[in-house]
């Protein structure tokens, strides 16, 4: 085992963006952490690149969620990627945004058996269509359930309650409440 | 390696395969899931496991739980070491709202969070000599468990789901009886400890049936998002308190102890191992326990003392708008881990400025590792898969969220 370089957010940056130009739409560093974002198309390859690449060696997936803005307009789903090189210590996210109406992104299970259960679990929740995943099926919930729940149109609460809007959880409240 | 190339041949298959239900209330798999088994004989052919029957959609429900109401949710994932779930939290909010505590709070978190590294690695070990039919070092252990959440009772008033701490520090100081209590611990616990260890540590019935039983390769551990003990146990000295020091592991000495082959034996060793290195983390943190206050000046947060409440002004204010989640949030996203009994436990947080979660993702270590069950049982017999299954440290509350 060989340690070549601690890596800092602006190598594995250019590193990325040396292997995919332009396929990086934006990026930032919330709390200090290299956040990513970059496109379905891309998205398989340059996982497979942070992996593979002796530099980064970005092999370890931490987790992935799916998260939902009902308002951005074609950019209402996305996938969120925590990964983890080991052997240099370094994390970062890479974050992949699609519209709600066409939820479907590639699969990780290619490059990762964790990735399937993390995967079927985000599918259960978001309804996200994992293309190439071997057993795409529910995880959690029942299996004849047909809503995916976590999606934001589905309230907590009885929707009759009129004191548990967003506006009491500091929100200018016209998230959410367009589903009432 | 001989159990593995078990079904290389088609010889070995008698043609008749039978089905096997295991769970989801079955008595020897220490929780509720399900296994449907094809077995020939014996062994095991394939597994197919169903997860769930616990779910209580924690993530959706925390994106209407102010920070403070998170706690009691996250106590109900891994609920053989509450604490270290309940300060994983509390440091992840204290990242968004970059709070620093006093030196005090952290030591008194590293000392229950390793009390309750030691806890949740008792239940599981001794779990494991229950499955190789060795029930007295179970009932051993268990009284000393029953001493640490005496002290917890001490410092937080419950026991399981403790809710231990606060957003900001500890909730209360050690009080006097918690110090006589964990005194009394540390002081017989060692030796009780290895008289249990010397049950089963070099007992060859208990050899006999976990070396070799269930094991993992340490390429396959990491493609499958192995954390904790069961990745140490296959070879890989990964552990989130060194990697990625939070709280006050870096003022500490101690080893990580990591195995061979991956497999029963080595994941027991591996857990006997971590609870003495726990047990030097808690008398380095104790004996040095620094002087001070126990959390940090966050009023925003941190619900100020009662009789102050009744009468100043300002202690009024700041508990009207803890209670009633009139606190600014920052916005921004935290990704904060701790090293939880099993695992790494992650917290991925994203707040847009709400009184509550956006997202809140929870990395749930046995969920993930839990899938690679099948692969590791194929081939071996019934009574290898249950035992595998034990020392996986699988725990159904946070399998399920």
């Amino acid at each position: 085992m060989h340690f070549t370089m601690n890596l800092n957010n602006d190598i594995v940056l250019a590193a990325i963006e040396r292997r995919f130009p332009g396929a990086i739409l934006a990026h930032s560093t919330p709390y200090g952490m290299l956040t990513l974002e970059t496109t379905r198309e891309n998205i398989l390859e340059m996982m497979r690149f942070v992996k593979e690449d002796p530099e980064l060696q970005a092999g370890f997936l931490t987790t992935l969620c799916a998260i939902q803005y009902p308002n951005n307009p074609g950019r209402e789903m996305g996938m969120i990627y925590h990964l983890h090189s080991l052997v240099h210590n370094f994390r970062f996210r890479i974050k992949v945004f699609f519209p709600i109406a066409d939820p479907t992104i590639a699969s990780m299970t290619a490059l990762w058996p964790a990735a399937n259960w993390m995967e079927r679990q985000e599918y259960d929740f978001f309804g996200v269509q994992f293309i190439g995943h071997p057993d795409l099926r529910r995880i959690l919930n029942v299996d004849d359930l047909d809503v995916f729940p976590m999606r934001k149109e589905y309230r907590m609460e009885d929707g009759t309650r009129t004191d548990k809007d967003d506006r009491f959880f500091g929100r200018d409240g016209h998230e959410g409440r367009e589903f009432d | 390696m001989q159990v593995q190339s078990y079904f290389s041949s088609l010889d070995n298959l008698d043609g008749e395969l039978s089905t096997l239900n295991l769970g989801p209330t079955h008595p020897a798999t220490h929780g509720i899931f399900q296994n449907v088994l094809k077995m020939d004989g014996e062994r095991i052919v394939s597994a197919e496991p169903t997860i769930g029957y616990i779910h209580r959609a924690f993530e959706k429900i925390a994106e209407r739980r102010p920070y403070n109401q998170i706690t009691p949710l996250t106590d109900r994932m891994n609920y053989c070491s509450s604490p270290i779930n309940n300060m994983g939290w509390h440091m992840t909010v204290e990242k968004l709202i970059q709070c620093e505590l006093p030196k005090r709070a952290e030591y008194m978190r590293v000392i229950i969070m390793e009390l309750a590294r030691v806890s949740d690695h008792l239940v599981c070990n001794s779990v494991i000599g229950v499955d190789t039919g060795a029930l007295t070092g179970f009932t051993y252990m268990f009284q000393e468990r029953e001493r640490i959440y005496e002290m917890f009772e001490e410092v937080c008033g419950s026991r399981l789901t403790t809710n231990i701490g606060r957003i900001g520090g500890m909730e209360r100081d050690f009080t006097p009886r918690f110090h006589k209590l964990f005194r009394d611990f540390m002081a017989t616990f060692p030796a009780r400890f290895e008289e249990f260890n010397n049950l089963l540590e070099r007992n060859r019935i208990f050899m006999d049936r976990t070396i070799g039983a269930g094991p993992i390769s340490a390429e396959r551990a990491l493609a499958y998002g192995f954390t904790g003990p069961n990745l140490r146990a296959a070879g890989v000295d990964y552990d989130v308190r060194v990697m990625t020091p939070y709280s006050a592991y870096n003022d500490f000495e101690f080893d990580i102890p990591v195995g061979k082959d991956g497999d029963t034996y080595d994941r027991f060793m591996v857990r006997q191992e971590e609870i003495r290195q726990s047990l030097r983390i808690i008398t380095q943190a104790y004996n040095n326990l620094p002087e001070g206050p126990y959390h940090a000046d966050v009023p925003d947060f941190y619900l100020p003392e009662k009789p102050d409440v009744y009468t100043k002004m300002e202690a009024l204010i700041y508990h009207f708008k803890v209670v009633m989640q009139e606190t600014p949030i920052p916005v921004g996203e935290v990704y904060h881990c701790v090293e939880a009994g099993n695992g790494e436990l992650g917290f991925y947080l994203i707040s847009d400025g709400g009184r509550t979660p956006y997202r809140l993702h929870f990395r749930r270590p046995c969920f993930i590792y839990y899938q690679a069950y099948p692969e590791m049982v194929r081939g071996s017999m019934l009574s290898d898969a249950i035992l595998t299954m034990s020392s996986m440290n699988v725990i159904a509350g946070e399998l399920d969220a």
